[in-house]
């Protein structure tokens, strides 16, 4: 199997300095996909702006993992709701100077 | 370039301890994170001043220079070398901040003028970075400009990267552009180039999606008895039949004449046009007369 979208849990756990675990925990709370190809585990590369988010809230910020949890979905529907902020914006400018 | 006041940053006293400082930049840095916050940049350059502030009174040398020459801070280096002969340590690493994983990260002139270009202590991280940082980036455009496919070249930190903007990108979207950010770190993937864009409109549409709203007058005349109106489209000039008895206010949609719909090609929302339908404000007597006959024929027919 094409291995170029995907990136070895190792290395991340190695240039991030960080424990295996907290990918593991990342896995089991459903927050990011890993694929195992002949026993490598990997994520895939488009996952990793959030998994690097995920381990700068938990190791900077100190935030537990449920609370990584939680953010992550509130800043998913922050970005919703963003969306639609910018939807409505431009529905304004129809209205206004009329 | 003003004075920074970094205990007032930190929201702390002169007097705050080590632990004090760590505790509230901590407090800030939950609440101002750009992970936290995201496309706010008020927030990311609270961001930026906090990790200054903690950088300089979290460093008991950064402190105590800041603490002495801060107001006088135009006169710092005089004062350094009249009074130390280049005795002060140089080396001012080793400072953990938060990183905030966006590019933008830059001290303020202030801080540079009091402890110089450079003198941050981020750098050699514990966190290195494996991919490659995200760029963001705002695109300012016409309305026009993406009424087609529109072709751009951006300069991204010295190179040139050429892009196709598909026509109907909207005001405020942003879109990715894989593998345009930072270099990877020992072979890692490169980061993603964010653009955002901004566009304004400068015509006579409003917009909304793929659709394109006009306001057009139409003269008394022609909305009582009926007639031809040529009325401009974003693409050219169209003609239109107008009923007999056509009301100010009446809107009439053409289809496919509006904007394009975003990656669909040859695919178009539609125009609505409002007709605004104008009374004449200055008459000559003979149309005076005309008028008042109608008057008198309408009372009439009433």
């Amino acid at each position: 199997m094409e291995t170029e979208n995907l990136i070895p849990v190792q290395q991340i756990v190695t240039h991030h300095k960080i424990e295996i675990s907290f990918i593991n925990s990342l896995y089991d709370f459903g927050l990011i996909e890993i694929t195992t190809i002949e026993e490598t585990r990997y994520v895939l590369k488009e996952q990793m702006s959030e998994i690097e988010k995920m381990i700068r809230l938990h190791y900077e910020l100190d935030i537990n993992l449920e609370g990584v949890e939680t953010i992550s979905h509130l800043l998913k529907r922050v970005e919703i709701m963003q969306d639609e902020m910018t939807i409505l914006k431009n529905r304004l400018l129809i209205y206004e100077s009329e | 370039m003003d004075f920074i006041d970094y205990y007032k940053i930190l929201e702390i006293e002169k007097t705050a301890s080590e632990p004090d400082i760590k505790k509230a930049y901590r407090r800030l840095a939950r609440k101002l994170h750009p992970d936290l916050n995201p496309n706010d940049d008020a927030a990311k350059r609270k961001f930026q001043q906090i990790n200054e502030a903690n950088e300089v009174l979290s460093d008991p040398e950064k402190r105590k220079k800041y603490d002495k020459y801060g107001k006088d801070w135009k006169h710092a280096d005089q004062f350094e070398q009249a009074g130390q002969q280049g005795t002060e340590s140089k080396n001012y690493g080793g400072q953990q901040n938060y990183s905030s994983g966006f590019e933008g990260e830059d001290y303020s002139d202030f801080f540079e003028s009091v402890f110089g270009r450079g003198a941050g202590g981020r750098s050699g991280s514990s966190n290195a970075k494996f991919r490659g940082q995200d760029f963001r980036s705002e695109l300012k455009l016409e309305l026009k400009d993406v009424y087609k496919d529109h072709q751009q070249t951006l300069n991204v930190n010295g190179k040139n990267i050429r892009l196709t903007i598909p026509a109907g990108v909207e005001n405020g979207q942003t879109i990715k552009i894989g593998g345009h950010g930072a270099e990877g770190m020992n072979g890692g993937p490169k980061g993603d180039l964010y653009i955002t864009f901004s566009i304004a409109n400068h015509t006579t549409f409003k917009r909304e999606g793929s659709s394109l709203y006009a306001q057009v007058d139409l003269d008394l005349y022609t909305a009582v008895l009926g007639g031809d109106v040529t009325v401009e489209t974003f693409d050219g000039k169209v003609k239109l039949a107008i009923k007999p008895g056509t009301q100010s206010d009446v809107k009439v949609k053409l289809k496919g004449k509006g904007f394009p719909v975003y990656k669909k090609t040859n695919e178009f929302g539609d125009l609505i046009i409002t007709w605004k339908v104008k009374v004449p404000t200055v008459l000559n007597e003979k149309e005076k007369e005309l008028f008042e006959e109608l008057a008198k024929l309408s009372k009439h027919g009433n």
